[in-house]
């Protein structure tokens, strides 16, 4: 139990998904304007990666054993397909949900966190459950971090900052901030172990 | 369509439309593997490839995939590219790509080569998306190495693993650091849009120049 807690939270602050390893940086500057939508494209990213991760661990235990080279391309195609299917079934369940996530689920597909969870995951051998918390984990950082870069781009709007570095200059070095402080948690594996 | 000249095709994505700097795309790759010069060739190299071979193939079949599953048939012909390079990667140069790890099958979402296929090999003859695709790699490459060597040269004190600093330079060892990639990206788009500003200010007061002058000769 303990190893399962400390896959999720390595996933979610240590080596956050977008701050650390670079994954998911389209959504992090293209929504996080406002928080409200940094939350809701936060939880469909959640409910996407679960998903992928349930999916990876099934391709990868009853499929690619017989065809290792085929990886990529099968992983590709499932979550394509999968994000499809969970589109059409929101749509029909819960036309409340389906409008909360609705726009931000077919951005999710290309969104290259959700290949690389699935990748990541194949790539340390983690199993069912392991990987379910591992994908929570990743969502609860992308999150986060989606979250703390829409309340800085919120304030920042208001400050005097020269027209130059508006826009994407601005949200880089934000980020690289971000990441220097993420950096910090590093210790909670050093203080531990 | 506008029509363009097949240079244009080809110059396009070196500089004016360059896919990382101008464009924004592809800022993953861009910021995760440019921590060393090698490692960033070794990217460059292999999305070059993906997307020269990915260009070629969805140009030479565009009449034959149904409007419909285009999306999902370019990324299935670019995964299959990306299976090559991985694969090659693996066996010519191991320690690169156990360096660049998970970060080469993520080409297949770099949405530089998705985005050359729909927007331009998806409706124009071979010849010109091969072009094209030459074009912006190249474009591509320009902005790794500029990521890479700056990072490289800060962090280590080296450039391709010579020294460049000295022996007594003390690493700067956070630019070779996640937060490096994105402060380092922030300072090359403060300089372009710096560089930008100053050439439109000079060719504006060019122009009223030339005004001016006319307006006294009349």
């Amino acid at each position: 139990m303990g190893n399962l807690f400390w896959i999720l939270i390595s996933a979610m602050v240590v080596n956050n998904f977008t701050l650390a390893y670079f994954l998911g940086l389209c959504p992090f500057f293209g929504v996080s304007g406002r928080v409200s939508t940094a939350v809701r494209m936060g939880m469909a990213n959640i409910f996407v990666l679960t998903l992928t991760s349930i999916c990876a661990w099934a391709l990868n235990t009853f499929v690619l054993p017989y065809a290792p080279y085929l990886r990529l391309i099968a992983f590709i195609v499932v979550i394509a397909s999968l994000v499809q299917i969970v589109e059409m079934v929101i749509k029909k369940v819960s036309p409340v949900l389906f409008r909360q996530l609705g726009i931000f689920l077919p951005l999710i597909t290309t969104n290259c966190a959700i290949l690389g969870l699935a990748i990541f995951q194949t790539n340390r051998g983690y199993g069912l459950l392991e990987g379910i918390f591992f994908a929570l984990g990743a969502g609860l950082g992308l999150t986060l971090a989606l979250v703390l870069m829409a309340s800085i781009r919120e304030d920042s709007e208001l400050a005097d900052i020269p027209r130059l570095a508006r826009g994407t200059a601005l949200s880089l070095i934000i980020a690289g901030s971000l990441s220097l402080a993420f950096m910090g948690f590093a210790g909670l594996f050093s203080a531990v172990s | 369509m506008k029509q363009t000249t097949p240079q244009e095709d080809f110059l396009r994505g070196i500089w004016r439309e360059n896919p990382v700097l101008i464009q924004m795309l592809g800022l993953c790759p861009t910021l995760a593997v440019t921590n060393t010069v090698a490692n960033g060739i070794a990217m460059a190299a292999a999305t070059f490839f993906v997307l020269l071979g990915s260009s070629f193939l969805v140009s030479l079949v565009k009449r034959l995939v149904p409007n419909e599953v285009r999306i999902s048939s370019y990324i299935l012909i670019i995964a299959t590219f990306v299976t090559i390079a991985d694969l090659s990667l693996e066996a010519i140069v191991p320690e690169i790509h156990k360096a660049l790890g998970a970060f080469i099958p993520l080409i297949v979402v770099n949405c530089i080569i998705l985005g050359r296929q729909e927007a331009f090999s998806a409706n124009t003859s071979v010849g010109r998306s091969v072009l094209d695709a030459i074009g912006t790699g190249i474009g591509f490459t320009i902005a790794l190495l500029m990521m890479s060597g700056v990072r490289e040269i800060l962090g280590m004190g080296t450039f391709l693993g010579f020294s460049i600093m000295g022996p007594h330079y003390e690493p700067w060892v956070i630019m070779i650091l996640p937060p490096g990639g994105f402060l380092t990206l922030g300072f090359w788009l403060l300089g372009i849009a710096w560089y930008q500003q100053r050439k439109a200010r000079k060719s504006a007061a060019q122009k009223g120049a030339t005004v001016a002058v006319a307006e006294r000769a009349a």
